[in-house]
C-alpha cells in the first residue's frame, strides 16, 4: 500500500492489519516514554489548505512518536484565490524530499489528485478532502468501537454491530468514509437525517434509514449512535429551517439516550456543538467514547504512517 | 480560383459520383471532369459542417485559442463555418465588437467565423445588448446567447424572445436554473454523492427548458436549447415541437459519448457544463438525435489553458475541445450504430445548423450552382484520440478513445483549406 486516499482503497483484511497495528501503537502511546524509532530519518509533511487544529495535532503526534520528522505546511492559498496551486505546492515539497505528505484540503479529490499527478512520488496520506473522504478518522472510529466491544479486539471485525450515522450524510466526509469502512468491517450501517441531507446514493449504500432519530432508536437495535457535527453554513442554507428544530427532531438528549440503553455507545468526531446535535447528557456520558475517539487517533495515525512508510507487512 | 473535380466521392444518399469545383462554385455532379482530378473513392462528400457552438476566446483569452487557431481545429475537423460564442473580453455585446470578430475570421480565412452575439449587457443578466445594433452590423448576427449563463430572469427572456422577431433572429439559451445549481461541479447522481463533488441536478436544466418553450409559444418567437444533456430535456423537446412551438435543439459530441462515471478520476478535463451525465441519458440524447427531436451536433469547443485544468477538480474550468472529433463522434452515433444515415448526418451537421443560424452560403446540399463548401471523410479509418490537435489548448476530452473517420479535405467555398488532412495554409 502506498497511499490512504480512500477507505475503498482497502480491503477488509488491510483494514484489520491497520486496526491490528493501531492496538500494538496504543501501547506504546501508554509507555512513559512514548516513542518508537521506526521512522528516523523519514520527513513526514502536513500540508493543510484548511484550518484543523486537532487533526494536524494527531498527525504531528503520531509522526512524532515514530521519530519521523515533521514539517507542518499551512497553505492558505489555491489557484481559485490566485495562491499558490496545488502542483506548485506539491513540487516545492518534493524538492524538500518529502517521503508522505498528510493533505487536507476543501475541494473534494485533492488527495486522489496529489496521488495520481505524479507531483510527488511519496505517500499520500488524505486528511479529509472536502465533502469526500476522511479515512483515518473511519479507521479511528471503526478502531475505537471495535475496542469497546471486544475484550480481545485484535483480528476481529465489527459484524453485526448496528451503527447509525446520525446528521448532515451529504456533506460528511466523516460519514462517507464511515460508511464504506464499517460496511467492510462487516456492520450494519444505518443513515439518519433530515430528507435535505440525506443523498438517495448513499442511502442505496447502506442497510438502511430514517429520517427520524426516534424512529431508527425504536426500529434499528443500535449498538452505537455517531452523531456528526452540524457546519455553521448549513445553518443558513434551507436544509432545515432552525438549530432548535435541528436539534429537538435530530439531537441526541438525555431523554434519547434513555431509550438507547445502557448498551448503546456514543461517538461523535468532532469538534462538537453541545445542545445543537449533542445534549451534555450523551457526550459525557458513561456510554460516551468521545475522548477516546481523540486518544485513538494518534494511534491509528501511527498504524497507517507505519504501514505506508516502514515497508510493513502489507507492502 | 482553382478547378478541380473529386472524382468517384460517395454522397450523402450513397450515391456515386465526380463533383467538379470551379470558381467556388460546384459546377456539376455526374460523371465530367475538370481541372485538377482528385481521387475520391471510398470517401464520403458532405456540406462543410457548420459548428453553431464555438468557443474562439479571442479578443481576450488568446492564451486559450484564437480566432486563427480555433478556425484551423474547425478545417481539419470538417468546418466549414463555426459561430463564436459571445463569452470573449470584452464579451460579444456590441457591433464593434461582432465585426471584429467577423473580421479576424475572414483574415483567417480558413471558415466561416460568424458571431453570436450577447442577449444581455456583458453577458449580467440585467438589460438587453444591442441586438438590433449587432444584427445590422456587418456581422449580420441572428443568433445570441448568452452561454455559459443562463437568461434567468423570465421577463428579460421574454423580451428578448419578442425583439428579435424583428430581424428573424434567434435567442440561444444556456439553460441551467442558477439557483439550483450553486456551487455546482457535477451531475447529481450517485456519482456526486460518493465523490462528495457538488451535484448539478438534471431538474435545474428542464426547468429553464421547460419555461422557455411557453415563453417561446407566447412570444411566438424562435428558440434554440444549446448543449440539452438530460433525457428529460428531450422529452420536453419533443412536447414542444409537437404543439408547434418554433424550438430547435442541440446536443454536444461529449454529451453522447460520456458520462459522469468519468468524474470518478477526479482529472478536470471532464469537468463541463452542463456536466456529463448518465448512460440513460446519452442513450435518450443518442434517440432524440436519430429521430429529429434533437436537430443539431454543435460542439460547445471550449479551450482553456494547462493551468485551468492541471488542478483540484472545484477549482477548474469547465469544458472541453471538439472541433477536431466533432464528426468522428457523429459517425459513431448515426452511422457505426447503425441507427440512421449518411443524410440524417447531413442534416445535423451542416443543414440545420445553418438553417437555424440562416447562413445562406453554407449547409447547402451538394448541387449544382451551391456554394462549395464541402467536407471529405474517409468513414473506414479509425484512430486513438491524443491531444488538442491544432488548438492552442489540451483539454481533450476523447484522449484514448478510439473514433472512426478522418476528415481527409475541407473546401471552403471552393479552396482547400485541409488537403489529405492537412491544413492548406
Amino acid at each position: 500500500m502506498k497511499h490512504l486516499v480512500s477507505v475503498s482503497d482497502l480491503s477488509r483484511e488491510a483494514a484489520i492489519a491497520i486496526l491490528d497495528t493501531s492496538l500494538e501503537m496504543s501501547e506504546v502511546n501508554d509507555r512513559d516514554i512514548k516513542k518508537l524509532p521506526t521512522l528516523r530519518g523519514k520527513t513526514v509533511v502536513n500540508l493543510f489548505f484548511e484550518d484543523s487544529t486537532r487533526t494536524r495535532i494527531s498527525f504531528e503526534v503520531a509522526a512524532k512518536r515514530l521519530s519521523a520528522d515533521v514539517i507542518n505546511f499551512a497553505a492558505k492559498g489555491s489557484s481559485v484565490s490566485k495562491g499558490e496551486s496545488l502542483k506548485d505546492t506539491a513540487q516545492t515539497l518534493e524538492a524538500i524530499g518529502a517521503d508522505a505528505v498528510v493533505i487536507r484540503h476543501h475541494a473534494s479529490g485533492a488527495a486522489h489528485m496529489l496521488a495520481n499527478s505524479g507531483w510527488v512520488k511519496g505517500s499520500v496520506i488524505n486528511a479529509g478532502d472536502g465533502t469526500h473522504e476522511h479515512p483515518t478518522q473511519a479507521l479511528l472510529d471503526a478502531f475505537t468501537l471495535r475496542s469497546a466491544i471486544h475484550a480481545d479486539a485484535r483480528g476481529k471485525g465489527l459484524d453485526g454491530v448496528a451503527v447509525a450515522i446520525v446528521g448532515d450524510i451529504a456533506h460528511s466526509r466523516v460519514a462517507r468514509s464511515n460508511l464504506v469502512l464499517l460496511k467492510k468491517l462487516g456492520a450494519k450501517v444505518y443513515l439518519v437525517g433530515p430528507p435535505t441531507l440525506l443523498p438517495s446514493a448513499l442511502i442505496s449504500q447502506a442497510d438502511g434509514y430514517s429520517y427520524s432519530l426516534d424512529d431508527a432508536i425504536a426500529t434499528f437495535k443500535l449498538d452505537a449512535v455517531m452523531m456528526l457535527r452540524v457546519q455553521l453554513e448549513r445553518m443558513t442554507a434551507g436544509f432545515f429551517p432552525s438549530e432548535r428544530e435541528y436539534a429537538r427532531i435530530w439531537g441526541l438528549n438525555a431523554d434519547r439516550l434513555a431509550l438507547l440503553g445502557s448498551n448503546t455507545f456514543v461517538m461523535h468526531p468532532g469538534p462538537m456543538n453541545r445542545g445543537l446535535e449533542i445534549d451534555a447528557a450523551a457526550a459525557d456520558s458513561k456510554n460516551s467514547l468521545v475522548l477516546k475517539q481523540v486518544a485513538n487517533g494518534v494511534s491509528v495515525r501511527m498504524a497507517v504512517l507505519y504501514h505506508l512508510l516502514s515497508g510493513g507487512e502489507n507492502e | 480560383m482553382s478547378e478541380f473535380t473529386l472524382v468517384n466521392a460517395t454522397l450523402a444518399d450513397g450515391s456515386v459520383a465526380n463533383i467538379g469545383v470551379t470558381d467556388g462554385v460546384i459546377k456539376f455532379i455526374g460523371d465530367q471532369k475538370i481541372g485538377e482530378q482528385i481521387d475520391a473513392k471510398g470517401l464520403v462528400a458532405l456540406p462543410g459542417f457548420v459548428d453553431l457552438h464555438t468557443h474562439l476566446r479571442e479578443p481576450g483569452f488568446e492564451q486559450s485559442e484564437t480566432v486563427l487557431s480555433g478556425s484551423r481545429a474547425a478545417a481539419l475537423g470538417g468546418f466549414t463555418a463555426v459561430h463564436a460564442m459571445a463569452n470573449t473580453m470584452p464579451v460579444a455585446d456590441t457591433a464593434g465588437v461582432v465585426e471584429q470578430i467577423k473580421s479576424l475570421g475572414d483574415e483567417a480565412g480558413l471558415v466561416q467565423v460568424q458571431p453570436i452575439g450577447a442577449v444581455t449587457v456583458g453577458l449580467g443578466g440585467e438589460r438587453l445588448a444591442e441586438l438590433g445594433a449587432m444584427a445590422n452590423s456587418r456581422a449580420k448576427v441572428t443568433i445570441f446567447s448568452d452561454d455559459g449563463k443562463c437568461v434567468s430572469d423570465p421577463l428579460l427572456m421574454r423580451r428578448a424572445l419578442a425583439y428579435v422577431k424583428s430581424f428573424d433572429g434567434v435567442i440561444a439559451q444556456h439553460a441551467q436554473e442558477p439557483r439550483l445549481t450553486e456551487n455546482s461541479q457535477m451531475h447529481e447522481g450517485n456519482v456526486s454523492a460518493e465523490l462528495g463533488l457538488a451535484g448539478w441536478p438534471s431538474v435545474a436544466e428542464e426547468s429553464i427548458i421547460a419555461r422557455d418553450v411557453l415563453l417561446a409559444e407566447a412570444t411566438g418567437s424562435r428558440l434554440h436549447i444549446c448543449h440539452l444533456s438530460t433525457a428529460g430535456s428531450v422529452e420536453i423537446i419533443r412536447w414542444a415541437k409537437q404543439r408547434g412551438i418554433k424550438v430547435t435543439a442541440e446536443v454536444t459530441p461529449h454529451h453522447l459519448l460520456l458520462t459522469d462515471e468519468l468524474a470518478r478520476t477526479y482529472n478536470p478535463v471532464y469537468k463541463v457544463n452542463p456536466p456529463l451525465r448518465t448512460d440513460a441519458d446519452v442513450k435518450a440524447l443518442r434517440e432524440a438525435l436519430v429521430d429529429g427531436t434533437i436537430d443539431i451536433v454543435a460542439t460547445d469547443h471550449a479551450p482553456h489553458p494547462v493551468e485551468s485544468k492541471e488542478c483540484e477538480w472545484s477549482a477548474a474550468a469547465f469544458g472541453m475541445l471538439g472541433l477536431e472529433t466533432a464528426a468522428s463522434v457523429a459517425q459513431l452515433v448515426l452511422i457505426d450504430s447503425g441507427a440512421s444515415n449518411w443524410q440524417r448526418f447531413s442534416e445535423v451537421m451542416s443543414v440545420n445548423p445553418a438553417a437555424i443560424s440562416r447562413l445562406e452560403s453554407q449547409g447547402q446540399k451538394l448541387e449544382v450552382g451551391n456554394v462549395a463548401n464541402i467536407a471529405v471523410i474517409n468513414p473506414r479509418t479509425t484512430r486513438v484520440i491524443s491531444g488538442g490537435g491544432a488548438s492552442k489548448s489540451s483539454n481533450q476530452p476523447f484522449e484514448g478513445i478510439e473514433l472512426p473517420g478522418t476528415v481527409i479535405h475541407t473546401i471552403y467555398r471552393g479552396t482547400f483549406s485541409v488537403r489529405d488532412s492537412k491544413l492548406a495554409k
